[in-house]
């Protein structure tokens, strides 16, 4: 396995409106990128409860609220927030240069199952 | 012989005093001299103006009628120059003689000018009359860069409202903490975090050379040799009494003319009240005590003396830009001795802060939230030994018999100190005129209609007093923004706010949920008639791409319909939309309308352009649609004209928001073949009239709508229709449909307040609802102009990554 980071890049900063998220398709994989007080956040868009799109949710703070049926989801940890069962969707880690945000995919974590690891 | 009484001054405290003792058998012939040439006006409320929340009509207290209907000689724009006590007379500008028999002067106080050079600069002003007022409404403009000198009340209030008017305002204060004869440090940051978040820079400690400029003031340049730009200057830096003629008359006269516990100066002819006097060393600029004295003077010069003037209370209670402070006793805590407990929630910005000395209070700051003020104002003056209750003292436990604070309330206290009204005004108010509301006690007694800090013990009094109380219900929004809607309606148009962010940065967490930020963006677009800052962000999805969103994350599209009425032409687009994008399913809906499912959010936009048609609003809390029968064009047994009205209703409240779906029906007779009595508004056809009926329901309950009145003709019908979608627009609580809403207010009030409210309250709803309407488009659009570049497309990487 290769341990060179790549970054793709992805959009210029302006396509994502403050406080508001994007959905992009990488890899097969769509991943949501929200604009938070211009902090670029990455989460899988795909809510794990139904499939609901996690990039048309509303956001508060630093978390997301899923369009479908409200479950919310930290957008630091990618950990469902105030869930009855413990869930979680997949966080990127991402940086800006020249006005472009960069994804590393290769960075994925999904902290529920680093604890069960 | 009757006997002259001369008022100089013609402010709220010479006034109020006239009124007072208009109240008392009295002898006297009353002339009241004024050197502004307005009526007495509320001059608490100037703010109000300046901030374009008022005109300067609605601050009068007085108007004309009044002086003239009391047979008082009313004579403004004349200046008193002079007292000669020997003649008993005082002297106009005008060289005018008066003759007296009693005096009073209640001639107020000046802005005080610090002796800063500069000061007589062009575009340096106070802020203290209406005439000042009206000088900064004509000199702001968006943009202008304007400086308040000075961190006190007046000084914050003149920043605010000059702030409304889009100048970029920077308050510069001498302290190191706003306020700080009321507020500690941290209370002060509590206040500056809040006015910094409405976007008025301030700076502090930041003490003022000199205006610099040419003629006119170009800035300002600090003790420190730093200079700040100005085009505007407003300076606030408090206030002197006007004791002149007194002291020219010869009357003791040390900051002010000194009066005794019954307002009488050093001549037992001449009286003097409000903020020209000092007593026991003591100078006013609240108006609570300024009514009092009114009180005491009115019974005295009258032969009916009550209580003596015991002084101001020492604790001060204000509401400034939305935020409550509640100060009073020492704030000192350096004394020895004396120990604090504090309080701080940063997010919900609430500071409270207890001095204790022998385990007595000392002295309190409350920010944000005073709630408490009357059990700290009752230890505060009894010395209570608060041994039992130092665990709870910061959230004192609520008296279980709700009756007794305001039981333990002495008559004389002021309840309203914008206002002046005492516990007993509220207590007669209420008996005289059976008042069973808070919204009928304020239009009696103008209690809680200024700041409304005193609301809540309104609320008490009214529970207390009347067995029939009328609690108004009270939702709060969410934790984000703990307040009723009520609250949040007044905070939003007080404080001019015109965003979400905005609203959850002054009251709420910073934050907002997916609770409140719908909500907000609700209140403001209908508070504002469509002039708010529109924030995409704060809107559910539906909202920012317009469709509704569908359990697999694809959107359903439903084009208006007008009336369920649709031509050969059109039905040929859907059918050919249908096809082009390969709709999964096409639905006729309960609404008479057509909805094509499963359309993906990159395509809405190619839908909406090959559809033609406008917006259904089916994905939105706003206008749904008419449905109707076809009534007398084609129906043996109708007997309106249902189709017509129906197409004529929708297009008139289409694209317009509501505090939930709200939908309606137009039937040409009373057999009801559209279902108009279970829609949120439904037009009923009988010969020769129309039945408007309101609330009714068909979903999760049922519930047949009330009649809201009975008219003849169709225009008629249209408009009362009007009244009562924008009176549910702006009563109802967000989510609330309008057969919850109708059953919570009852049909009767709400006839009231519409069909039966005076002609002019009506226009008044009807303005807001065609202002509303003129800013109202079609949602779709957006489609060919959207509001940034990726609202309806989804993003594609700028370069693809292999696995």
């Amino acid at each position: 396995m290769s341990t060179k980071v790549h970054w793709t890049p992805v959009t210029n900063l302006e396509n994502i409106p403050p406080r508001e998220g994007r959905a992009v398709t990488l890899q097969g994989e769509e991943i949501a990128i929200f604009n938070i007080d211009n902090r670029y956040l990455a989460i899988e868009s795909k809510c794990p409860h139904k499939g609901g799109p996690l990039c048309d949710g509303i956001a508060s703070g630093t978390t997301v609220v899923c369009p479908l049926h409200g479950r919310r989801f930290d957008l630091e940890t990618g950990m469902a927030v105030r869930a009855s069962e413990p869930a979680c969707v997949a966080t990127f880690p991402t940086r800006v240069e020249n006005g472009i945000i960069f994804v590393n995919l290769d960075g994925a974590r999904r902290v529920l199952d680093e604890a069960a690891a | 012989m009757k006997q002259r009484l001369v008022v100089v001054g013609n402010g709220m405290a010479g006034v109020s005093c006239v009124e007072q003792i208009l109240k008392q058998p009295h002898d006297f012939d009353i002339t009241i001299f004024g050197d502004e040439t307005h009526v007495n006006y509320n001059r608490i409320l100037l703010s109000l103006v300046l901030a374009g929340e008022k005109s300067a009509d609605e601050i009068v207290l007085n108007d004309l009628d009044w002086y003239e209907s009391n047979q008082i000689c009313t004579r403004l724009g004349v200046k008193i120059t002079g007292i000669d006590r020997e003649r008993k007379v005082v002297l106009g500008e005008d060289g005018g003689i008066t003759e007296y028999d009693k005096l009073i002067l209640a001639t107020g106080s000046s802005a005080f000018i610090p002796p800063i050079p500069g000061v007589e600069k062009r575009n340096v002003h106070v802020f203290r009359t209406l005439d000042d007022t009206r000088a900064l409404l004509e000199k702001s403009r968006p943009g202008l860069k304007t400086v308040v000198i000075g961190g006190g009340l007046l000084g914050l209030e003149a920043a605010r409202g000059l702030q409304v008017r889009g100048c970029e305002v920077t308050v510069v204060h001498l302290m190191d903490t706003l306020m700080e004869r009321q507020l500690d440090a941290t209370g002060g940051a509590y206040l500056k975090r809040k006015i910094e978040n409405l976007g008025i820079r301030v700076m502090l400690p930041q003490q003022t050379a000199a205006l610099y400029g040419n003629g006119r003031v170009d800035g300002l340049r600090f003790a420190s040799g730093e200079e700040l730009e100005a085009d505007l200057v407003v300076i606030a830096a408090g206030i002197r009494p006007n004791a002149e003629l007194g002291r020219k008359a010869g009357l003791d006269v040390r900051r002010g003319i000194v009066v005794d516990d019954f307002m009488q100066t050093s001549d037992p002819h001449i009286f003097a009240v409000g903020e020209c006097t000092e007593h026991r060393g003591q100078t006013f600029g609240l108006v609570a005590p300024l009514f009092e004295q009114g009180r005491v003077l009115a019974g005295a010069i009258t032969g009916h003396p009550g209580p003596s003037f015991a002084g101001a209370s020492p604790a001060t209670k204000l509401k400034i830009m939305g935020v409550e402070i509640f100060s009073a006793g020492s704030i000192d805590d350096t004394e020895p001795g004396v120990e604090t407990v504090r309080y701080e929630d940063p997010s919900l910005g609430v500071y409270k802060k207890l001095l204790l000395k022998d385990n007595r209070l000392h002295g309190v700051i409350l920010v944000g939230d005073i709630e408490d003020e009357h059990v700290y104002q009752d230890w505060l003056r009894g010395g209570t030994d608060l041994t039992p209750h130092r665990r709870q003292i910061l959230f004192p436990p609520r008296d279980p018999d709700p009756g007794l604070e305001v039981a333990a309330m002495p008559d004389s206290e002021t309840i309203c100190g914008c206002n002046g009204v005492r516990k007993s005004d509220i207590v007669q108010a209420i008996h005289k005129h059976g008042i069973v509301t808070l919204q009928e006690l304020k239009e009696k007694t103008r209690a809680s209609t200024s700041c409304g800090t005193c609301t809540g013990l309104c609320e008490k009094l009214l529970r207390a007093v009347t067995p029939d109380f009328q609690e108004e219900t009270k939702t709060t929004l969410c934790s984000c923004l703990p307040f009723s809607y009520e609250q949040l309606r007044d905070m939003i148009r007080g404080q001019q706010l015109k965003s979400a962010e905005e609203v959850l940065n002054v009251y709420g967490n910073r934050k907002g949920c997916e609770v409140c930020k719908p909500a907000l963006s609700y209140l403001l677009d209908m508070l504002w008639c469509g002039a708010h800052e529109e924030d995409r962000s704060a809107r559910f999805i539906n909202d920012r791409v317009h469709a509704n969103i569908q359990k697999d994350g694809t959107f359903s599209v439903v084009p208006r319909m007008r009336g369920g009425v649709t031509t050969p032409d059109e039905l040929r687009r859907i059918a050919d939309v249908a096809d082009k994008y390969k709709v999964p399913m096409v639905k006729v809906t309960g609404s008479q309308r057509i909805d094509l499912l499963g359309i993906k959010k990159a395509d809405l936009p190619k839908v909406w352009a090959d559809l033609g048609m406008p917006s259904g609003q089916a994905y939105t809390k706003g206008v749904r649609m008419v449905k109707t029968c076809v009534g007398t064009e084609f129906c043996r047994f109708g007997v309106q004209d249902s189709t017509s009205a129906g197409i004529e209703l929708e297009r008139r409240l289409e694209n317009l928001f509501t505090p939930h779906k709200f939908k309606m029906g137009v039937v040409g007779c009373p057999r009801n073949c559209a279902e108009a009595t279970v829609k949120d508004l439904g037009l009923v056809g009988q010969d020769g009239s129309w039945q408007v009926v309101v609330g009714g329901a068909a979903g999760k309950s049922v519930r047949k709508a009330d009649l809201l009145t009975t008219v003849e003709t169709t225009e008629q019908a249209m408009e009362a229709s009007n009244l009562f979608f924008q009176y549910y627009r702006e009563n109802a609580n967000y989510l609330e449909r309008s057969y919850d809403f109708v059953e919570r207010l009852g049909i009767e009030k709400i006839r009231k307040e519409t069909v039966y409210a005076s002609e002019k309250d009506k226009r008044k709803l009807l303005d807001r609802l065609d202002r509303s309407k003129a800013m109202a488009k079609d949602a779709w659009l957006e489609g060919a102009h959207p509001v940034n570049p990726t609202q309806f497309v989804q993003i594609q990487p700028l370069e693809v990554p292999t696995a």
